[in-house]
């Protein structure tokens, strides 16, 4: 496994099991009878009937609810906290605070650096300074506020740009700077003398939150020495790891459900340190305890996607060779390590063919929430430079922007060592066909030529992309159960985040067992009932789990198989399965019904289990994408509207076209978000706070921002190299090209290059009366 | 515990807390700090209190009668309870999902006298007397609604979180507007949050359910 994959993705610091090797000999389907169809969920009736309990929706009897009291300044020191009014308040059972004897533990915030879980140095504003359990939440609350605290306020860093100057507020004891890192190959200098243009950019991004629709958090209840914890997770077992570490608990007392959840976007890949205060405010008051975050607190506590300045300088020949690209970018992690820059240059390392490439990113610190990854971490504000300036290296050598990028298309994975090849490369197709589809070329003269009015100003602009993961990975174990009765049972560990998980897998077992999708019990993400998986995130869950359901689907069938042969008096290599029958392949008059097979009578049931094996040894296994859509800007007030949007992805196979064009016009919408509305504005010269946390002020996208026309055009490459399900990942990717396709648009619109998100109304109309003086 | 007592009293209505100040229910509603339930009521800060006002204590309980789909609840809640954590939390209703309690997301969304409104910013009090129908209510029996089998055909969900919101929202949309077009919905539906964008999948959920709900 490439080890960012690692750092990123999985439980940090917890050891991974590793699984066993799969039974070989598994041939990749041919021809499909239910995966690939568009089917409806397996599980919508529960999600539109409300009959799916979420984790915020679990009520127990004699429960409490909990609330937390947060830092309200960017940087303070607690000197004084008085909770004797709120513990004598009505309904108010426990409170906790830096002092409580209870509560003397760290919180992990990365391998290295660890704080208390009430730590009277608060480097954020929204960083846990008290909690109280209370009768029900309004008493909570009641008692947060009359919590009487001192800080003393100390002076604060929040612009990334100026967190290493001289005299900048200091984060921690040592310097802002958290890491710098490094990448070089071939010779830039002697790439920027080949180039007939050379051209040097600045972009940024703001900073985007997560802000999924279901709050962070959920219950626990105590049993004895047993925490059991439903949680909005996308980990379950992340979750397990790191609450048995930090309780010190064996991981059997542990047991963490997760069977519903309410989004992520990778904010909930880990757990959070509130579960730890429930866990204790549960056993202090010995009654269950529902912590369920606020919405304000999501927008400061639980991580973003940080902002980041980049500086891009690209080299290119007239026939469109990239001779050389320079990037060096600076970003944040917050107010401790997170990743503030993981793979913000991968794109530039990876995306074309180029010879000479060095980038360098600097992380550094600065007085907000850490980051966490978030839905292909780098990659949207690497796509947001890199893309852009392909745009502007295709304008100057008078070439079509689709064909600059064709004729940099590689078929290896230039920035790892030794050049390893990729499984399957849907780039050319993506762009090929997308074009095509779109109707490109006739649309970029179309719009350009004939501007609806004087003011509407109309333009098409594409992006592409690549996502650096994407391929999966092991361990997985996953078990199917057929019953006597021909019905079966599917236990894995994985989170359904939202992508269809449970479908899709549902899907393959119909495939290979015949029963209804619909019919099959699916019991998931629960640490006390089904197999180990890593989190669900980074575009790997269908990738990682499809192959080892199948397995445990052909092991089962195998099985079958085998007791059949008893009844058909056949060889077990010769039966094959239709329907709800064994049938002998040679004289299909030979058959015999599962729910007959003698052996599966007496027995009851076949339980089979299946492993995800390993990728292939020297390859690399990435999604790709291009994106393209048209705009319609209005000069006067700087409004942008998207007219349409077609969007190309190459994810492998196809699981279920239904959920997979959903995801993609996801993807897309998110995108629309990070570049055109979203952006955290922290008040960076008095107080350091952030001042639009809510969804009032914090703009996501509604209905009536995007697009009706979005085209989700797949182009199928089964990777059979891949996995044995031929799938790769796509909830990444969909939204990695969208706000750079969204500019380019722009700019072929007006003229105006929109180097900095978001491309709002206000920033448009400055942008233009600057540019008509 | 020390306020084991009080407690038991709250239950029944007549709480004497020696920390809370005397407070009519109007003033209480002024003084409270969160903005989103200031606005819900604005009209009736504005409005003169009554002479005979009734006095009443923080955290006392009042009594109310909510007619929630098609049934009547007789309860005690504190006035300022909002009608989304008596659904959820008192209720057990837990189909209307709970998003931001200031009004921003709409998963909180139920149809109050057939318009769909936000359970998080709507009192407990204040919709005695209402017909509240929540998703549960679009059941008949164990089987789905129109359009609530509009969203499950047409793959109108990803995460499913704001679902119940967007039905609920639908479904209002619908009872006023039968035949809306495709710009209606995205008006209709605007109010409506889904972080994980399944829009396009919920304006064509909405043109389905309309055909689902014609005679």
């Amino acid at each position: 496994m490439n080890k960012d994959d690692k750092e990123l993705y999985f439980a940090q610091n917890v050891p991974m099991p590793e699984t066993p090797l799969p039974a070989g000999g598994v041939k990749p389907w041919q021809r499909t009878k239910v995966v690939g169809k568009p089917l409806p969920r397996v599980d919508a009736y529960e999600r539109v009937s409300g009959k799916a309990v979420y984790p915020s929706d679990v009520v127990l009897a004699d429960m409490l609810y909990a609330a937390i009291l947060r830092c309200p300044h960017a940087n303070a020191v607690v000197t004084y906290v008085d909770t004797k009014e709120a513990e004598n308040m009505t309904g108010v059972r426990a409170v906790l605070t830096g002092a409580s004897t209870e509560a003397d533990i760290l919180w992990p915030w990365s391998a290295d650096v660890k704080t208390k879980l009430f730590d009277a140095q608060c480097r954020f504003e929204g960083e846990t300074v008290a909690a109280v359990a209370a009768e029900t939440l309004y008493q909570a609350w009641d008692a947060v506020r009359a919590i009487k605290v001192k800080y003393e306020v100390l002076p604060f860093v929040s612009d990334e740009r100026k967190s290493l100057d001289a005299g900048a507020a200091q984060v921690h004891k040592t310097s802002n700077k958290i890491k710098s890192d490094k990448y070089e190959r071939g010779d830039v200098t002697k790439g920027f003398a080949e180039a007939d243009v050379v051209l040097e950019q600045t972009y940024r991004n703001e900073c985007e939150i997560h802000t999924p629709q279901e709050l962070h958090g959920g219950v626990v209840k105590w049993d004895g020495e047993s925490l059991t914890i439903w949680e909005s997770t996308q980990g379950v077992f992340a979750v397990q790891a790191r609450v048995a570490e930090i309780l010190h608990l064996p991981l059997s007392r542990v047991r963490v459900i997760g069977h519903y959840m309410g989004g992520g976007f990778g904010s909930k890949l880990q757990p959070d340190k509130s579960t730890i205060i429930a866990a204790l405010l549960a056993k202090k008051t010995a009654r269950p305890v529902k912590m369920v975050l606020s919405r304000e607190e999501t927008f400061v506590a639980v991580g973003n996607r940080p902002p980041g300045t980049m500086k891009l300088k690209a080299g290119v020949k007239k026939d469109g060779t990239l001779t050389a690209l320079e990037f060096s970018g600076i970003g944040s992690s917050g107010a401790y390590p997170a990743g503030g820059t993981a793979l913000m240059d991968w794109l530039v390392r990876d995306l074309y063919l180029c010879p000479n490439v060095r980038t360098e990113t600097t992380d550094v610190y600065i007085n907000a929430g850490p980051a966490r990854p978030f839905r292909a971490p780098g990659h949207p504000q690497g796509a947001w430079a890199l893309e852009q300036m392909i745009d502007s290296l295709a304008e100057a050598i008078k070439m079509d922007p689709v064909d600059l990028r064709l004729k940099n298309i590689p078929l290896f994975s230039q920035a790892r060592l030794g050049n390893p090849p990729y499984t399957t490369t849907g780039l050319r197709e993506c762009l090929e066909k997308g074009a095509a589809t779109f109707g490109w070329s006739d649309a970029r003269k179309k719009t350009a030529e004939t501007p609806p009015s004087d003011h509407i100003r109309r333009g098409v602009g594409m992006a592409s992309a690549l996502w650096f993961a994407g391929g999966g990975n092991p361990p997985s174990m996953v078990i199917v159960k057929l019953f006597s009765d021909g019905s079966a049972n599917l236990n894995m560990g994985a989170s359904d985040i939202g992508t269809g998980t449970k479908t899709v897998m549902a899907m393959i077992v119909a495939e290979e067992l015949g029963v209804n999708p619909d019919a099959l019990q699916i019991e998931n993400a629960d640490t006390g009932t089904t197999q180990y998986a890593t989190p669900s995130g980074g575009s790997k869950t269908i990738p990682t789990e499809a192959p080892a359901v199948r397995a445990a689907a052909l092991s089962v069938k195998q099985q079958l198989f085998d007791l059949a042969a008893q009844d058909l008096k056949a060889n077990a290599a010769d039966l094959e399965l239709i329907g709800d029958e064994v049938v002998y392949a040679t004289d299909p008059s030979k058959k015999i019904k599962i729910s007959s097979v003698t052996g599966l009578k007496k027995r009851g049931e076949i339980v089979g289990v299946g492993y995800r094996g390993p990728n292939p040894e020297g390859k690399v296994v990435n999604p790709f994408a291009a994106q393209f859509c048209e705009v319609e800007v209005n000069m006067r007030t700087g409004e942008v509207k998207i007219i349409r949007f077609l969007a190309t992805h190459d994810s492998g196979r196809v699981m279920n076209r239904l959920t997979f064009d959903n995801h993609v016009f996801g993807g897309i919408i998110m995108g629309i978000g990070f570049g055109m509305t979203e952006a955290r504005v922290l008040d960076k010269n008095q107080t350091g706070k952030m001042v639009n946390k809510s969804w009032h002020e914090y703009k996501v996208p509604t209905m009536l921002d995007v697009p009706a026309d979005i085209t989700s055009l797949p182009i199928e490459l089964p990777d059979n190299e891949a996995n044995i399900a031929g799938a790769k990942g796509l909830g990444e990717p969909v939204t990695i090209p969208t706000a750079a396709a969204i500019a380019n648009a722009v700019y072929h619109a007006t003229g105006i290059r929109v180097h900095e998100t978001p491309m709002s109304p206000v920033r448009l109309v400055k942008m233009f009366a600057e540019a008509n003086k | 515990m020390k306020n084991e007592e009080h407690d038991k009293v709250k239950k029944e209505g007549t709480e004497n807390n020696e920390h809370s100040q005397g407070l009519t229910r109007r003033s209480f509603l002024t003084t409270i700090g969160a903005g989103a339930v200031t606005l819900a009521v604005s009209d009736k800060i504005h409005a003169t209190p009554a002479a005979d006002a009734e006095m009443i204590e923080r955290g006392e309980m009042t009594k109310v009668v909510l007619h929630i789909n098609g049934r009547k609840y007789r309860l005690l809640v504190e006035p300022r309870w909002s009608l989304l954590y008596v659904l959820r939390e008192q209720l057990g209703l837990t189909g209307t999902k709970v998003g931001c309690e200031r009004g921003e997301c709409g998963s909180c969304t139920v149809l109050i006298d057939d318009v769909p409104r936000y359970a998080c910013i709507t009192l407990a009090v204040e919709a005695e007397r209402a017909k509240i129908t929540t998703l549960e209510g679009l059941m008949k029996g164990e089987e789905l609604g129109p359009v609530q089998q509009a969203f499950v055909e047409q793959d109108a969900m990803q995460c499913g979180y704001c679902t119940p919101g967007q039905i609920m929202a639908v479904e209002g949309l619908l009872r006023k507007n039968p035949h809306p077009s495709t710009e209606e919905i995205r008006n209709g539906m605007s109010g409506n949050l889904c972080r994980c964008g399944a829009y396009k999948h919920i304006i064509n959920a909405a043109k389905r359910a309309a055909e689902l709900k014609r005679p």
